[in-house]
């Protein structure tokens, strides 16, 4: 790993004190490098219920509408006013396992990385 | 117009006045022996309703230091104080308020670590986070410790310095023994501080700003190189900082505060109460016609090396006292900061470390006169001998 980052910016040029100037930046940090373990989503057993979208830390379950290609296939998902499963955001999901947890029809389960290296010869 | 009253209070009294003055925004404490009296007195001010200070009572230091660093990094003049353990146990958020840049200024009643416990006077607990990049300032007398106190806030708040000030004076010794001090009036020092505009606050909400995030190994080196350059910048500033309030109470404020150096063919170099102690055994050795003089450290971080070189340079022997050990190091703070200053001077004094007064333990003027006379040994013999000694300490 390169640890002097070169192009990154020198001390004279960052403000002080460690404070970020820009409000919302946090989507330009990529905790998807983080993730040991992926979450994939089995449609079949979703009911668009939402519950991981609102305990995922990260905000890396998308909310999709009645077109959306993850939706759940079980329970109201035709309605336009609500929202379905929408897929997961991989740059920032860091594989903490909590959307697994709480899916209260087991959903969504957590995998190795490793596994998806193997299929895709991912680095 | 300058008004100044002889008033007779302790050193945590002087304190408590310089905060009723600078009327902080916020104030967060906790109680601790010997710091208590100067937020006893406090207390009573914001009772009485003359600060408009939000006083905020805390559970323990750690908070103290947390909702101090939390008031700061709002926007507002935060302040607190402690001692001992209090500041033992801040100790992560001591720095943490340095790292985020934030202008606190902490009163600091100098008093022994545990254990065993102990609530008297040595410099092992402001010492010990010598290293946490905070400023240092140190006080001989309760008047000293109020100057100390309102020339802090305006350190600290310099735009170019931006990092938190510790006000240390010796506990008991200078916290609750009363003499006379002298007070400005209120309005010089509201005009000496000015009005204070917090840097990025966070409650200035057209601007949001993030404090306090992870920092890894991409930028935390930036930020801490950022540290070290405000320490080096500081300097000056202080000093122009130190002139101005010294033009103002008539005296001359140093980093390094010398007595009877140009001749001294003996010198110690001290810091807080035991320099008066000094002082007068200097000038009753100077009485008998002994060259000996005394060097006040006042401002310990940053430590102005150049400045501290330029001073002992010509003189044969120095004595560097230590109220504080560093436990396995080659002596104390004072005394590695003085070696590290004239290590390469071509022409420099032969130096010995005094570690003494530990817990509170009495440094008397014999023990002063033992000093200058071992050090009187030194010179004559050319022979530093043992560069370490404890002293007033039973064998
Ligand atoms: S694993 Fe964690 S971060 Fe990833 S989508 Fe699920 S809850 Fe969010
Ligand atoms: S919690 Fe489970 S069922 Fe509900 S939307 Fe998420 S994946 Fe689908």
């Amino acid at each position: 790993m390169v640890t002097e980052n070169h192009d990154k910016k020198g001390w004279k040029e960052i403000p002080i004190g460690g404070i970020i100037e820009e409000a919302g930046n946090a989507e330009r940090y990529k905790t998807g490098t983080w993730r040991s373990f992926r979450p994939v989503h089995h449609p079949e057993k979703c009911t668009n219920c939402m519950i991981c979208w609102v305990n995922c830390p990260d905000t890396a379950i998308k909310a999709g509408d009645v077109n959306s290609p993850d939706k759940g296939l079980v329970g109201k998902n035709d309605d336009p006013n609500l929202a379905n499963f929408g897929g997961f955001d991989y740059e920032h999901c860091k594989g903490c396992g909590i959307c697994a947890a709480v899916c209260p029809t087991k959903a969504i389960d957590m995998h190795p990385e490793t596994e998806f290296l193997d299929k895709e010869g991912e680095e | 117009m300058v008004k100044k009253v002889l008033k007779a209070l302790t050193g945590a009294e002087c304190v408590a006045e310089a905060m009723r003055q600078i009327n902080p925004d916020v104030v967060a404490a906790y109680p601790i022996t010997p710091q208590t009296p100067i937020m006893h007195a406090f207390s009573q001010f914001v009772a009485d309703g003359k600060v408009d200070t939000e006083f905020v009572t805390v559970e323990s230091e750690h908070s103290a230091m947390s909702a101090t660093v939390g008031a700061s990094a709002a926007g507002s003049r935060a302040m607190t104080a402690t001692s001992s353990n209090g500041l033992a146990l801040m100790w992560e958020v001591v720095h943490i308020a340095a790292s985020t840049r934030l202008p606190i200024v902490m009163n600091v009643v100098n008093r022994a670590l545990s254990g065993p416990i102990n609530i008297h006077c040595d410099h092992s607990d402001s010492m010990g986070c010598r290293d946490a990049g905070w400023i240092q300032l140190y006080s001989e007398t309760g008047e000293e410790a109020y100057h100390n106190t309102i020339m802090a806030v305006r350190i600290a708040e310099h735009p170019d310095v931006l990092l938190p000030v510790m006000v240390c004076q010796d506990g008991f010794i200078t916290s609750h023994s009363v003499e006379t001090s002298e007070i400005l009036d209120d309005e010089t020092v509201k005009n000496f501080i000015g009005e204070h505009n917090g840097h990025h606050p966070l409650l200035k909400t057209e601007n949001p700003v993030t404090v306090g995030p992870l920092d890894l190994f991409d930028y935390y080196f930036e930020h801490k190189r950022q540290q070290l350059d405000a320490m080096e910048r500081a300097k000056p500033i202080i000093q122009s900082i130190f002139d101005e309030f010294g033009a103002i109470v008539g005296r001359k404020i140093e980093f390094f505060e010398p007595y009877m150096l140009d001749d001294a063919e003996e010198a110690v170099i001290c810091l807080s109460s035991s320099c008066g102690t000094l002082r007068h055994v200097v000038d009753e050795l100077r009485k008998q016609g002994r060259k000996v003089g005394l060097l006040k450290v006042r401002v310990f971080r940053p430590f102005d090396q150049n400045k501290l070189a330029e001073m002992i340079r010509h003189i044969p022997v120095v004595g560097v006292m230590d109220r504080s050990a560093s436990f396995g190091a080659f002596g104390g703070p004072v005394f590695m900061e003085v070696r590290n200053a004239i290590a390469d001077e071509s022409q420099k004094p032969l130096t010995v470390n005094y570690i003494y007064g530990l817990g509170g333990r009495e440094f008397t003027v014999e023990q002063a006169k033992q000093v200058f006379d071992e050090l009187r040994q030194v010179r004559e013999s050319g022979n530093p001998g043992i560069k370490v000694r404890t002293l007033g300490v039973r064998e």
